[in-house]
C-alpha cells in the first residue's frame, strides 16, 4: 500500500467521522469542529492523490487548490463562530432547536 | 555511513528521548505547575540536541543560522507562554500539589 | 533497503491511525475545552501527514492558520459563549445528546454507506496519472516565479485567488454584521506578555516579510506570509492593544480592502491590455506577481487578525467597562 493510497483511506475515515458527528451532535460548536475535521479529511484525499505522478515532485494544482480551501476553512469558521455567539446571546444556549 | 551521520543519529536519538521524558512527565506529574516545568524543560533540551544533530547534516551556514533562530524562538515562546499559564492557574486558585 | 522502506511505511501507518484517533477523540470528548485543544494538536498532527506527502506549502499554511488561527478563534468564542459565569466552569461547559437511538443508528448505517462509497471510487483510480503537471512544468519558465505552487496560485489559477480574497472579505463583512461590540474586560496584564509582544512582533513581522519574498522560488507565499502577520496582530490583541486614533479606523479599512482591490485592478488592467482576464506579459510576470502578493499579504493579515477580534472595529476608549 503506497503513502497515496494509506492517506486517501484516511481522509475518507476522517471526512465519515466528522459527517456522523455532525449530524449526532446539537451543540453548535461541536459541529463546527465536525465541519473542520471533515474539511481536513478531503484535503488529504486531495493531496494523497496529487502525489500519484511518476516523477518525485506531484502535482502542484491539488496543492494550490488545498491552500485556498484551508484560508475559505477558516473564514467560514471564523463567521460561523459569530452567527454561533449571536445565537447564544439571543436566545442563551447554542443549541438548535430539536424538531426530529 | 560516515562518522558525522552516526553522531547526528545519536545526538536526534537523544533529543527524541527527552521529548519522549517530556511527554512522560505530562502525563504522570500530580499538577499544572510540575507539568509546566517537565515540558518546557525537557521539550526545549530536546529541540536543542535535535537541531545539533541537524546542523551537522548541513552544508550552507544561512540554513544552520535558521534552525538555531527557530530554536531560540521556541526557547523564549515556551518560556513565556508557561510562564503565563502558571500565573493564570494561580489567579485561578488552582492549588499547589502537597505531599 | 527494506527495513529503511518497513520504517518508514509503519511510521505512515501510525501518523494516519493517530489523525484518526485524535479526530474520534475530538468529536467525542464530553468537555468542549478539551475538544478545541485535542483539535488543536490534530491540526498538528495534519502538518506532518502534509509534510509526508511532499507538500510543504501545504504544510506551513496548515500549522499557521488550520492549527493556530482557527485554534485561537475556537478558544475565544468558547470563552465567550457563557460570561455570566465565572472563569472556573467554562472548563467544564458540556452539553447533551437529545438526538435519539434511533437517529445514531440511521447515521451510522449512511456513513458506512458513504465510507465504503468513497472508497470504492478512491481505490479504482489509476495508479500513476500525470494530472496537470506536465503543463505546469513546460509553463514555469513563462511564469515568472519557480516554485510551481505559486505560480499555480497567482498566475495559472489566479482567478482563484481573487475569489479567494473576496471570500475573506465577505466572511470578516459578516463577522462584523453579526458580532457584538467586543467588551474590555480587564486584560490579562503581566509584564511577561507586553515583554513578549514586543519583542516577537518586530521579529514575526521580519519573518512574514522573508516568507513573501522566498515564495517565489521555495515553499513559501503570499498565505502563509499573511498568515504570520494575522498572527502578530492576535498577539498584539490579546496583550490589550486597541486603535488609538480616529483615523487608524480609515487606515485599516483601506488595508482590509488592499489585497481584493489591487486583484480585480489588474485583472481589469490585463483585459484591457491582453484580452484575457489575469494574464500577465511574460516579461512583467514576476513584478507583477509581487505586486499582488505583497498586497495579499497585508490584506490577508488584518483579515485574520479582524476576524479574532470578533466584533466591529472601535477606538480604545470606545469600549464598555
Amino acid at each position: 500500500m503506497t503513502p497515496t493510497l494509506l492517506f486517501a483511506l484516511v481522509g475518507i475515515g476522517l471526512f465519515s467521522l466528522g459527517l456522523y458527528a455532525l449530524i449526532v451532535h446539537a451543540h453548535l460548536l461541536r459541529k463546527i469542529l465536525a465541519i473542520n475535521i471533515m474539511g481536513s479529511g478531503v484535503f488529504l484525499i486531495l493531496v494523497a492523490l496529487a502525489k500519484r505522478t511518476s516523477e518525485t515532485t506531484p502535482d502542484p494544482v491539488p496543492h494550490a487548490m488545498v491552500i485556498t480551501g484551508i484560508v475559505v476553512a477558516v473564514s467560514a469558521t471564523a463567521l460561523a463562530l459569530s452567527i454561533m455567539l449571536k445565537l447564544n446571546s439571543e436566545t442563551g444556549c447554542a443549541e438548535l432547536p430539536d424538531d426530529v | 555511513m560516515t562518522i558525522t551521520d552516526y553522531l547526528s543519529l545519536t545526538l536526534m536519538i537523544t533529543g527524541a528521548i527527552f521529548f519522549l521524558a517530556g511527554t512522560l512527565g505530562l502525563l504522570r506529574f500530580p499538577d499544572v505547575y510540575t507539568r509546566l516545568h517537565a515540558l518546557t524543560k525537557a521539550d526545549n533540551l530536546g529541540l536543542g540536541l535535535i537541531i545539533t544533530g541537524l546542523i551537522l547534516q548541513l552544508e550552507s551556514w544561512t540554513v544552520a543560522g535558521k534552525l538555531i533562530l527557530i530554536w531560540l524562538l521556541v526557547l523564549l515562546a515556551g518560556g513565556c507562554v508557561a510562564h503565563l499559564i502558571a500565573r493564570g492557574a494561580l489567579q485561578r486558585n488552582v492549588r499547589l500539589w502537597k505531599r | 533497503m527494506e527495513t529503511i522502506n518497513l520504517l518508514i511505511w509503519s511510521f505512515d501507518a501510525l501518523l494516519g491511525l493517530c489523525l484518526l484517533w485524535l479526530a474520534w477523540r475530538t468529536l467525542s470528548a464530553p468537555d468542549l475545552y478539551k475538544a478545541v485543544v485535542l483539535f488543536v494538536a490534530f491540526g498538528l498532527l495534519m502538518t506532518l501527514a502534509w509534510v509526508r506527502l511532499d507538500a510543504p506549502d501545504v504544510a506551513l499554511a496548515e500549522a499557521a492558520i488550520g492549527a493556530g488561527l482557527t485554534g485561537a478563534l475556537l478558544l475565544s468564542a468558547l470563552a465567550r459563549l457563557d460570561p455570566a459565569v465565572d472563569d472556573q466552569s467554562i472548563v467544564t461547559q458540556k452539553d447533551n445528546r437529545p438526538k435519539s437511538e434511533s437517529v445514531q443508528w440511521a447515521a451510522f448505517m449512511s456513513l458506512i454507506l458513504v465510507a465504503i462509497g468513497l472508497g470504492y471510487s478512491v481505490l479504482s483510480l489509476p495508479l500513476k496519472f500525470k494530472g496537470l503537471s506536465p503543463e505546469v512544468t513546460e509553463q514555469l519558465v513563462n511564469s515568472g516565479v519557480e516554485n510551481p505552487v505559486t505560480a499555480v496560485l497567482l498566475n495559472f489559477r489566479g482567478y482563484d485567488t481573487l475569489l479567494e480574497m473576496a471570500v475573506l472579505l465577505i466572511a470578516l463583512l459578516g463577522v462584523w454584521s453579526t458580532g457584538n461590540k467586543p467588551k474590555y474586560d480587564k486584560p490579562f496584564s503581566s509584564p511577561v506578555l507586553d515583554f513578549l509582544s514586543r519583542l516577537l512582533t518586530p521579529i514575526l513581522i521580519l519573518v512574514a516579510a522573508y516568507l513573501l519574498w522566498v515564495g517565489a522560488h521555495a515553499p513559501g507565499g503570499a498565505f502563509q506570509a499573511g498568515s504570520i502577520l494575522g498572527a502578530v496582530g492576535v498577539l498584539l490583541l490579546l496583550s490589550g492593544w486597541r486603535l488609538q486614533k480616529d483615523s487608524s479606523l480609515l487606515l485599516i479599512r483601506l488595508i482590509l480592502l488592499a489585497g481584493p482591490f489591487a486583484f480585480v485592478a489588474m485583472a481589469v488592467i490585463t483585459m484591457m491590455i491582453e484580452g484575457q482576464l489575469l494574464q500577465y506579459p511574460p516579461a512583467h510576470a514576476g513584478l507583477l506577481i509581487l505586486v499582488l502578493e505583497t498586497t495579499a499579504t497585508l490584506s490577508i493579515g488584518a483579515t485574520l487578525a479582524a476576524l479574532f477580534l470578533g466584533g466591529p472595529p472601535h477606538l480604545k476608549n470606545e469600549e464598555s467597562p
